[in-house]
């Protein structure tokens, strides 16, 4: 008999639609997330493509899905170290790190006024600091803090555990190991942006103005850093010319060689929020090929009319600071005219590539291809950017698709 | 519900500012059974009293006045129990504070609101009211009776469509153990992708040509028990509900029925119309033919020019020859690009030394195709360039002559080749007739093909299965332009939609969005006037009417938003734990001020999955609401039913407020239209409030998406000054 169990890997959208959709059809699913909270690469985004509408808002129905379903157990924080056994009945090591807020927490946060120590929050790509007991999003699901203790300043425990009156701080939480049983699993673990630093010639990481595409997400988001103004970094500005650096580690056999399909669209998009912050703001995006594919063809025609967008076909060989006003140049030549372009902007904005969030770690038991997407094997079904780039559209298509493969796996028996 | 039994919390700030002995004695007045209080409701100590108390008094309902029914939902659930949740928390002692002379915000809740009255007596006049309308609620709930259809339900899927899409489809629901019963309109099964020599490669490295994948995917379809094969059979007509659908396939001359459970659309595409394309030489031109002309050529292995039969030495590929134009298809077709760079090897294939070029605006391999886009570029003998195309006429000795402008090496460009290959696109077979021939009230198609160029799209991005008809899911070509790839995953996807729903019907539940919802709408047709509101604003086509104008209800295609409800002039529609006589029960449960204190009063109806979670959200931020305004979550705008409005105004409410979410062509209501019609109905309501003497302004409605949180925040003070530009509602303390 094989266990009926499905496990999903990875919560965000593929994930998060993955485990409703099986656990709908009558499956028992287990969901692990590596982070604090559920929601993923969608979480950090303003809105979506070419809706414009706010990803929280479908967050907020699977959640629902999810409260109402006890069909779902949810494990954060949680990764998987390795995968034994077969299809129907795996056997999957995990290891869940200490979050050090107990079930007590209610998330008055009470303990976040008295803590002095601060972090980077990673979840606004280094834009701002939280403290060091924080709630890993505005729209976390659970509902819950999560402590950094790295990062608390001398007599903040105490303070902190004097402040919770629900006895919810617990600093003595260890790293477990457990096993899992399933008899499918569903792998989305999504991807990551490429590595910008590795661009060397894109100035990232040496220039202040010189910003990534999530970063962008971040600084329009109204709960971002900035309470959804676009500002650049070195003077906190609204920026009227910026650059889009199209294929930023993409479609380039010494990064990333595939195409990462959402990078254009999102660029299309970062103008109109530049055009809303400023209707002035001019977008210049440098480009190999636009792609828009679909319907989303409609969204590329918006992006026109509701922003000041220059194209220019090209791909971008340099990008400069200027030291006095922290301005850029950026140098490409445009291939329409052959001629060498260099265009002064106050802000540049790389649209970086995805790579799989798993590339670089060994999982046993999971197969990937040379660039770190999972192949489909057997009982193990691979779904969203973990399998190849997508949108989210056809994440969600994939995600629920891998459903009907772990069901069949499990009915196989 | 008879025995209600009300748990305030006193955590999180609530005892701090409210008086709980007072908020006790206002759920008593409602007539609560049992009244507790307690710190720490979500506590393991806390939820083991409640259960504790609730076997103690012998409550079948218990009112949580805590913190939102966002959080701890998992907490504060009984089974068999109804449960209520009052939020205190982020609906009163977060969200509410006494503001000082400039704006800012003070701590203490002692100062003065108004001449004789404390900002704390307005906070507890909130707490009191909210009290009282969970107890109220509660009073009015009646648990849900999972609906079970009299008639027999089947289990089994009907796919339409036998390509790629269709195929799959049929496939992975009869190994997942389901029954399938399969139309083609065709003779033969295997769709477009049966007539072409090859296709790119659908799995990794996807990056070569391999032969089509669509015969193995007959076989077995073809040797599988549990599918049920028609050809050259197209769908007559379809009635009845998932579950119960009843379809009519004809066949030949032959008419057979088949009872289905439930639908996957997967009717494929047709190559867009070449003789429209007369400007780029087709119809003309005897060398200019379309890829689909050039993919025979391909397979029959016989690439002679149409002209003479010449043998072809040299193609030129002309990307999105009709698409992405307005004048044709103003959408991209995804597929096209690739096909050419495949085709262009088959030429290159057939005979080395010919030439192939491609001229393209932008090459759109997309994702991991690039791969594919990579291998045939390190071919020398396929050129590719963007360009714009501005002529194409007769050449000398057959040839066809092209002049491409604006390439990439900056210079116009005039090549002679045999025969020019036109990339046309996909036109969805839904974009000419209906397919599905639905016999329901609101017409034969499903209403999203007008959104989407006749794709059977979803509105939704993060739910790309959700059509405005229950139990019919798209997939493939005819539910977006897309690879085969894609069309592989997206059938499997449609497929595992038709099963939930099968499963949700015999649950005796609701499909997506309201999944866990048992409850669903009845109506008392004694009372009915024909008015048909109901059966022509219904989003999903769930009401067909009988020929005397009466609603024909079909539960299984409801999806429980309550728009008949709103819609109903009668107020003869409810739903067992959700009702008119609910919402009217909880308005009059609050107290209403007496007249001269210009104590206003406002109530807003807030969409519960947008409006509702940025007010919670607004209220971690401590962002500060009116006093005045009390908040009742509904399901949609659209189940606001005017009455509504008239009892709120009757019991003194001085304006009412709705917050929706965005209409328009980027709608975000998950039930389709629910703010916009509440918008026209309050347009009538503007009449009602004239007759009582009440100013038409005292209604609002605003819009706003669930990340607008200092919008929705703006958007209610601004909304409480210019009622307070009003005179009292003089109904107020009759």
């Amino acid at each position: 008999m094989a266990n009926s169990t499905i496990l999903v890997v990875g919560g965000g959208i593929s994930g998060v639609t993955a485990a409703v959709e099986a656990a709908e059809v009558g499956y028992e699913v287990v969901l692990v997330e590596k982070e604090p909270t559920l929601g993923g690469r969608v979480a950090q985004l303003k809105w979506y493509f070419p809706k414009l509408c706010p990803p929280a808002c479908g967050l907020e129905i699977n959640y629902r899905r999810i409260k109402t379903n006890p069909r779902i157990k949810v494990y954060t924080m949680t990764e998987v170290l390795g995968i034994s056994g077969g299809p129907g009945n795996y056997k999957v090591r995990l290891k869940k790190k200490p979050r050090y807020v107990n079930e007590n927490c209610t998330a008055c946060g009470e303990c976040e006024k008295v803590c002095e120590g601060e972090r980077i929050s990673e979840f606004d790509f280094g834009l701002r600091k939280t403290k060091a007991i924080y709630l890993p999003c505005p729209f976390a699901f659970p509902m819950r803090y999560v402590l950094d203790k790295d990062a608390l300043a001398p007599g903040d425990l105490e303070r902190i555990m004097q402040a919770c009156k629900y006895n919810a701080i617990d600093p003595d939480m260890k790293e477990e190991e457990f096993e899992l049983e399933a008899g499918a699993i569903i792998w989305a673990t999504g991807w990551k942006p490429y590595d910008a630093t590795k661009l060397d010639n894109l100035g990232y990481g040496k220039f202040e103005n010189v910003i990534t595409n999530m970063q962008m997400e971040r600084l329009a988001s109204p709960w971002g850093p900035t309470g959804g103004k676009i500002l650049r970094p070195s003077d906190n500005t609204p920026p009227k010319r910026v650059a889009f650096v199209q294929c930023a580690g993409s479609r380039d056999e010494n990064h990333l060689p595939y195409c990462s399909y959402i990078c254009c669209l999102a660029s299309l998009k970062h103008s109109i929020y530049l055009a809303q912050n400023d209707p002035e703001a001019e977008s210049l995006i440098f480009y190999i090929d636009i792609r828009t594919p679909g319907r989303y063809e409609k969204f590329l025609k918006r992006a026109q009319e509701e922003a000041k967008i220059t194209f220019i076909k090209g791909k971008v060989a340099k990008v400069e600071e200027d030291p006095e006003t922290k301005d850029l140049i950026v140098t490409a030549e445009d291939t329409l005219s052959g001629k060498k372009v260099h265009e002064k902007v106050n802000m540049v904005v790389l649209a970086l590539g995805m790579e799989p969030s798993i590339k670089g770690l060994e999982i046993s038991g999971l197969k990937v291809d040379e660039n770190g997407f999972v192949i489909t094997d057997n009982g193990i079904i691979a779904c969203g950017c973990a399998k190849m780039p997508l949108d989210v559209m056809t994440s969600n298509e994939t995600a629920t698709g891998a459903v009907i493969k772990a069901i069949q796996t499990i009915l196989r028996g | 519900m008879e025995k209600v039994g009300v748990f305030i919390c006193t955590s999180c700030d609530i005892a701090k500012r409210l008086n709980i002995e007072d908020l006790e004695a206002a759920a008593r007045d409602q007539g609560a059974a049992a009244v507790y209080s307690r710190e720490f409701l979500c506590s393991k100590e806390g939820r083991e009293f409640i259960e504790s108390k609730i076997k103690e008094d012998g409550l079948d309902a218990v009112c949580i006045c805590a913190c939102s029914p966002r959080v701890n939902w998992d907490v504060f659930n009984f089974d068999g129990v109804a449960v209520e949740r009052v939020s205190l928390r982020e609906g009163v002692v977060w969200s509410r504070f006494p503001v000082g002379e400039n704006g800012e915000i003070l701590e203490d809740d002692s100062v003065e609101y108004v001449e004789g009255v404390s900002f704390k007596d307005e906070l507890m006049a909130l707490a009191k009211d909210y009290v009282k309308m969970g107890v109220a609620k509660l009073q009015s709930y009646q648990h849900p009776v999972p609906y079970k259809p009299e008639d027999q339900i089947s289990k089994t899927i009907l796919v339409i469509g036998g390509g790629v899409a269709g195929l799959t489809a049929a496939i992975e629901s009869a190994k997942a153990g389901y029954d399938v019963v399969l139309v083609e309109k065709e003779k033969e099964l295997g769709g477009f992708v049966r007539k072409m020599k090859a296709h790119c490669a659908i799995k990794p490295p996807y990056k070569d040509i391999v032969p089509p994948i669509v015969e193995d995917l007959i076989k077995e379809v073809e040797s599988n028990e549990k599918i049920k094969v028609y050809k050259g059979a197209q769908i007559e007509k379809i009635s009845g509900a998932p579950g119960m659908f009843d379809v009519k396939i004809k066949q030949g001359g032959k008419e057979i029925e088949e009872r289905i459970g439930a639908i996957v659309l997967a009717a494929g595409f047709k190559p867009y119309d070449a003789s429209k394309l007369e400007h780029l030489g087709y119809g003309k031109i005897k060398n200019v033919i379309t890829n689909v002309q050039f993919e025979e050529m391909a397979k029959a292995g016989n690439f002679k020019r149409p002209s003479d039969g010449a043998p072809i030495k040299s193609v030129l590929f002309v990307q999105c020859a009709g698409q992405r134009d307005e004048n044709h298809l103003p959408y991209c077709s995804g597929y096209c690009c690739l096909a050419s760079l495949k085709q262009a090897k088959y030429i290159r294939e057939a005979d080395p030394d010919a030439k192939a070029y491609i001229i393209y605006d932008y090459m759109r391999t997309m994702g991991i195709y690039e791969n594919f886009y990579k291998n045939i570029q390190d071919d020398p003998g396929i050129f590719l360039t963007k360009g714009k195309i501005t002529e194409i006429s007769e050449g000398e000795d057959g040839k066809v002559k092209v002049i491409v402008e604006e390439t990439l090496l900056g210079e116009t460009l005039e090549i002679e080749v045999d025969v020019v290959v036109l990339a046309v696109g996909m036109v969805p077979v839904t974009a000419e007739e209906s397919v599905l021939n639905l016999e329901y009230r609101q017409g034969p198609a499903l209403p999203e093909l007008e959104l989407f160029y006749g794709y059977a799209d979803s509105n939704f991005i993060c739910f790309p299965y959700e059509t405005r008809r229950t139990g019919i899911y798209a997939a493939g070509a005819v539910h977006q332009p897309m690879t085969i790839q894609q069309a592989i995953e997206d059938a499997r996807g449609a497929a595992l939609k038709a099963i939930q729903c099968l499963v949700a019907i015999e649950e005796g539940h609701a499909v997506h969005p309201r999944t866990w919802d048992f409850a669903y709408p009845e109506f008392n047709l004694k009372m009915c006037t024909q008015c048909k509101r109901c059966t022509e604003e219904c989003p999903f086509g769930a009401l067909n009417e009988d020929e005397k104008g009466f609603p024909i209800q079909f539960v299984t295609r409801c999806r429980r938003c309550g728009t008949c409800f709103g819609a109903c002039p009668q107020r003869i529609i409810s739903f067992k734990d959700y009702s008119v006589d609910m919402i009217t029960n909880m308005i009059q449960a609050t107290e209403m001020p007496e007249q001269g204190y210009y104590l206003y009063r406002l109530l807003a109806f807030v969409c519960e999955n947008d409006a509702f979670p940025a007010l919670d959200m607004a209220a971690y931020k401590k962002y500060n609401l009116p006093v005045s305004l009390r908040i009742i979550p509904v399901r949609c705008l659209g189940s606001v039913n005017v009455s509504f409005i008239k009892d709120a105004m009757s019991k003194g409410f001085d304006g009412i407020l709705l917050l929706g979410c965005k209409y328009g062509e980027y709608y975000q209501c998950h039930f389709i239209k629910g703010s916009e019609l509440a918008n026209r109905r309050m347009e009538n309501v503007a009449e009602t409030l004239q007759q009582l003497a009440l100013e038409p302004e005292r209604v609002t409605l605003h819009t706003v998406a669930i990340d607008e949180v200092e919008e929705a925040v703006k958007k209610i003070k601004e909304f409480e000054e210019e009622m307070k530009g009003f005179d009292e509602n003089p109904f107020k303390g009759w």
